[in-house]
């Protein structure tokens, strides 16, 4: 019968320690709402669990140099409450305040959202929009990278045995900056998206857009970074010109599958939708 | 002044809390999964994996021999049953079939079709179990969609099945179980006078109930055959006569206890589980439980039918509807018996028309085989009339209120399928949502508004309820009929009006099989009007009693006392002779005067009064994304007379919100393998709370004179209209008409782009 191991260290040192030593499959549990659905439902049957919610400082939000770094196992909600991060990028506040409901957010962390590597994953579009960087603890000390790095392909990261994510970082917030995130579900609540997009863009004081990153997830097999979207966008103020090229190149990126949640033609489609509609917001908050 | 011109009355129309409100927000309400029996095994179900598969063997020698397994079940454990029309549930059903759909004898029929069963010690023995049954199939051809099974040289679901109600019996088996029609007067002549005839063709998705509680039950079978059943279902009696049917054990000694139910909407008025359950207790000496899982409920339980409308009507240019014609093909899934026949009689009858005609065809499909679902067949027939009319209305330049109005069925409307309507409430529903303040409320760009109304029959049949005076003067109600939407309520409070009680005082229950007298199921919409009646009766002789107790008291005549609010009066000659007696008086003495005072009524109660309703609702429609949002919701219906209106207000609520999301985004997605792809709530999507606004509702009443305070059922006519209603709304918002549900997001952007692509 299926019993795994089950193991809730208070430092990080000791988390790796027992990852690293783990004999077959070890997963980190952060609020379990991946994890656990995965678990109930058979797909996933670790040896060992180990749970990062013990760990202090993986349970904090704390300024850096003018950036955020959000620790792994901080939930969605504690994030929404958070006025500073609500203030600097809240692109990335309501990209994770859209994961589940209520209960869910109680639970649901940044980290999980990202380490599960759903393309659908909510919170992910947003991050690499803002250019937040992961920080990776592992037997071999601790490393950055970008957020987009992290997901590899459906189900799959980057992370080597024994490693594990600490905290999410976000940079300051450059002046005239502003961040948006939108998905597309058929419902308005506990859905999957069938298309997300994040947006950044910073403004020069003629409302000239002289930066931009543009994320989509749910359109190929990981959160794809559009730079030829971004593309769209410098230079412009986002007049009806630019807007189409957005939409064009959002939808050139797109490599979607056909399943039951969306067909390749639908969710091409919405991508250019959403990328056009999260800009709009995105340049009235660098713009406020 | 009451309808029947007694004096005002005191609890009915009133609103006092549910009896069973705080073991519900409690959580100490138990209901099916929550039961247990000492000793009991974990039974778990093996299902077919595949669509349509002959079974060639299965070997279930491994699964016994799995330490913790104490039985192993197939079809061979069940008798073999000849064909016989079943009797007490809704809908047609046949016995065989019933025994065949619990649990596949030759042949798995759909993908989720149960094909053993094992009760073992642990969840994880029961697992390991399941693993080790061999079946041994032959894969065959499928089929999925209702009109694909109906042409020739489609895979043959039954050999035994040949089209019943053509001209000449057909020699070759078919997928078409049967075809019907139904007609008045001459509608090909009609259609001649027409001046404008609309005719198009749509499709509706089958759908699932969606009830939060699965199927769930614990039975055990003792060693001298006495059976024990506990189960949550909508209807103790109806899965006593089932399981002693299927299982071939007499009634007598069968005894169903129901537990509280977390919802059916029609969809547990029939067994899955029960005589698995008997079967594996009688096989390893132990009780028995059982539960689906959700993905269970979805694959191997019955949604409603999916099907096609084809209609035609014909109308004068001053809108008044002269001839009507529809032709109806449901899909049953795998056994016949979809709710086509109510679908056709359903179908028109809303209308005020003399010249009509519906023909039904009920065909099989390898799918779970459908089950009752809230006015079985009405929504699927009125979205195509509905539809039909609103493109009527467009035509005709006329609002689609009044050209309901001027053809409204009325009091002396003949119905198509027989009857003639007596006092009925659909032209009162119509005018409802004229005076109401959403029909006039603005409309921004693409918003639109779009109307419809439905009927539903409601039925009457057979209940008992017993009524006991207990000593200090309060009362227990007894019925058979588990309380889905609030029934317990109405039930204290016509036993209360009738008694001249407090509705506190008065304790209604829901009682096992072997402790109450025989009540159908909780389902047509019967259990107010129908077991409210035997209620009614039943308090009315408790009356009676209660003043003959008073007349031996003081020793006069009984047709002497009156019964006062809750006490007896001396009257006539009598009068002030005596201190009034109350209920408690009485009972305190009964002792002394003749012993306990209790009555039992049981009765077949006739003249269910027809429901109609017109339901409003204004969407906002995203071009871009093809996502609809419902901004307003008004639904109006007669009632007749509404017992406890706020349950009367939540079953129009429920009806709708199930209706929107019929129209919006439910439906069953198949592979290639005919392999059901979205068996769980993430992606076969019912509303959410935060999907919808609030659900205003108008409850107009045109009492039922069959019923003593005027009552009709009232829980199956809201969700017929509501789909209609959001097509035509989305037409009205987009000026795009879609015929096909669900009217999902792809599809509303595929239909966007279409337009723009034909303006071009
Ligand atoms: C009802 C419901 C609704 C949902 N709605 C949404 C939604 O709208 N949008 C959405 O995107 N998702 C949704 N989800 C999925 C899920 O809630 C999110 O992905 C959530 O962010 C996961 O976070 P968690 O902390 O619960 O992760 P967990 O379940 O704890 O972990 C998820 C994965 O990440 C790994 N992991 C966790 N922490 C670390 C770490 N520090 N280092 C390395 N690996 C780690 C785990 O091993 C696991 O593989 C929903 C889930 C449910 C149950």
């Amino acid at each position: 019968m299926y019993a795994p191991s089950f193991a809730a260290p208070t430092t990080v040192a000791e988390a790796v320690q027992l990852l690293a030593n783990a004999s077959g499959v070890a997963r980190v549990l952060a609020g379990g709402t991946d994890l656990l659905v995965q678990l109930r439902s058979g797909v996933l049957k670790p040896d060992l669990i180990v749970d990062t919610k013990r760990i202090p400082e993986l349970r904090t939000i704390t300024t850096e140099g003018g950036g955020y770094r959000i620790g792994a196992s901080v939930s969605g909600a504690e994030a929404g409450e958070h006025a500073g991060l609500s203030k600097d990028w809240p692109g990335v506040v309501e990209a994770v305040e859209l994961i589940g409901s209520t209960q869910i957010q109680g639970r649901a962390s940044f980290v999980g959202n990202l380490c599960n590597a759903s393309p659908a994953a909510d919170s992910v579009p947003a991050l690499i929009a803002v250019g937040a960087t992961a920080v990776i603890a592992g037997p071999n000390g601790e490393r950055e990278v970008p957020v987009e790095e992290v997901p590899t392909a459906p189900g799959r990261t980057s992370l080597a045995k024994g490693e594990m994510v600490v905290a999410i970082k976000l940079p300051p917030k450059p002046a005239r900056t502003g961040d948006a995130y939108l998905r597309f579900i058929p419902r308005t609540e506990m859905d999957i998206a069938v298309v997300g997009a994040g947006v950044c863009v910073t403004l020069d004081e003629s409302g000239k857009c002289t930066a931009a990153r543009v994320s989509l997830g749910a359109v190929a097999p990981t959160v794809l970074v559009v730079d030829d979207a971004a593309a769209a966008l410098v230079g412009s103020k986002l007049d009806d010109a630019a807007l189409a090229a957005l939409d064009a190149a959002a939808r050139a990126a797109c490599k979607p599958i056909s399943d039951k949640r969306g067909t390749i033609e639908y969710r091409t489609k919405v991508a250019g939708v959403l990328a056009r509609r999260a800009a709009a917001t995105a340049f009235k908050r660098a713009g406020a | 002044m009451a309808p029947d011109g007694t004096p005002a009355l005191k609890v009915v129309g009133t609103r006092p809390i549910r009896p069973d409100g705080v073991d519900k927000v409690t959580g100490r309400a138990q209901f099916g999964a929550d039961f247990q029996l000492p000793g009991q095994l974990v039974g778990k179900v093996l299902r077919s994996p595949h669509a349509h598969a002959r079974i060639r063997s299965i070997d279930i020698s491994k699964a016994e021999a799995v330490p913790g397994v104490k039985a192993v079940m197939t079809a061979a454990d069940m008798p073999e049953i000849t064909s016989e029309e079943a009797f007490v549930g809704e809908g047609p059903a046949d016995f065989k079939d019933m025994s065949g759909n619990t649990m596949a004898r030759d042949k798995a029929l759909y993908d989720g079709h149960a094909v053993a069963a094992v009760a073992a010690t642990s969840a994880a023995a029961a697992d390991a179990a399941l693993a080790a049954i061999v079946v041994d199939y032959e894969v065959l051809p499928h089929v999925i969609e209702v009109e694909d099974a109906m042409v020739e040289g489609a895979p043959i679901l039954h050999d035994d099945m040949f089209t019943s109600g053509v001209d000449p019996k057909p020699t070759k088996p078919s997928n078409v179980a049967k075809r019907m029609v139904f007609q008045l007067g001459d509608v090909d002549a009609a259609f001649e006078k027409a001046d404008i005839v609309i005719e198009r063709k749509y499709k509706t998705a089958p759908v699932h109930q969606g009830y939060i509680e699965p199927h769930a039950c614990v039975a055990q079978y003792a060693a001298d055959g006495q059976v024990q059943i506990y189960c949550s279902s909508q209807g103790q009696f109806m899965v006593r006569a089932y399981v002693a049917k299927l299982l071939g054990i007499d009634i007598s000694e069968i005894r169903v206890t129901p537990l509280e139910i977390g919802g059916g909407f029609g969809g547990k008025t029939l067994v899955y589980l029960e005589p698995l359950a008997v079967v594996l207790s009688r096989k390893s000496g132990r009780p028995v439980k059982m539960a689906m899982t959700r993905e269970e409920v979805f694959r191997g339980s019955g949604p409603t039918s999916g099907g096609t409308v084809w209609v035609k009507i014909g109308a004068k240019r001053d809108g008044t509807i002269i001839a009507g014609d529809a032709v109806l093909k449901f899909q049953a899934g795998a056994y016949a018996g979809s709710p086509v026949g109510p679908g056709c009689m359903t179908a028109f009858a809303v209308y005020d028309l003399q010249d009509v005609r519906i023909t039904g065809y009920d065909v099989v499909t390898n799918r779970p085989k459908v089950a009752a679902y809230r006015a079985p067949g009405a929504p699927i027939s009125n979205f195509g009339i509905e539809s039909a009319v609103d493109e009527l209305a467009r035509e005709l330049g006329m609002d689609p209120v009044e050209l309901r109005l001027k053809n409204a069925a009325k009091k002396g409307t003949k119905a198509a399928y027989g009857p003639t309507f007596g006092d009925i409430g659909c032209v009162e529903t119509l005018e409802a949502v004229k005076n109401h303040p959403n029909y006039q409320a603005s409309l921004g760009p693409n918003q639109g508004r779009g109307v419809a109304s439905g009927f539903w029959f409601n039925i009457g049949g057979e209940s008992s309820a017993t009524v006991n005076i207990n000593e200090d003067g309060t009362a227990v109600v007894a019925t058979g009929n588990p309380d889905i939407g609030g029934s317990r309520a109405s039930m204290a409070m016509m036993a209360a009006e009738v008694l001249g009680i407090e509705v506190e005082r008065v304790r209604p229950i829901v009682a096992d099989t072997s402790s109450v007298g025989y009540c159908f199921l909780t389902g047509g919409s019967r259990v107010t009007f129908a077991t409210g009646m035997a209620v009614v009766e039943a308090s009315k002789s408790v009356v009676n009693e209660l003043k003959a107790r008073a007349a031996k008291i003081w020793d006069i005549p009984v047709e002497a006392v009156e019964w006062q609010d809750g006490e007896a009066v001396p009257a006539g000659s009598n009068a002030g002779d005596f201190e009034p007696l109350s209920l408690e008086d009485i009972a305190a003495k009964s002792g002394r005067t003749g012993g306990p005072i209790a009555s039992t009524s049981s009765l077949n109660a006739q003249g269910a009064g027809p429901g109609f309703g017109t339901h409003v609702v204004d969407v906002e429609v995203d071009r871009e994304t093809g996502h609809v949002k419902v901004l307003r919701y008004l639904a109006t219906q007669d009632a007749g007379r509404a017992i406890h209106p706020s349950y009367v207000e939540g079953q129009i609520q429920g009806g709708a919100v199930q209706g929107i999301g019929w129209a919006l985004n439910e439906e069953y997605i198949y592979d290639d393998k005919g392999r059901l792809e979205n068996p769980g709530f993430l992606d076969y999507r019912i509303p959410v709370a935060s999907d919808l606004p609030m659900i205003d509702t108008v409850v107009v009443e045109v009492p039922n004179p069959r019923h003593p305070y005027g009552a009709r059922g009232v829980g199956e006519v809201p969700i017929v209209p509501p789909m209609a209603a959001m097509a035509n709304a989305i037409q009205d918002a987009i000026g795009i008409r879609l015929t096909e549900l669900p009217m999902s997001p792809p599809k509303v952007r595929k239909a966007v782009d279409e337009q723009a692509a034909a303006e071009e």
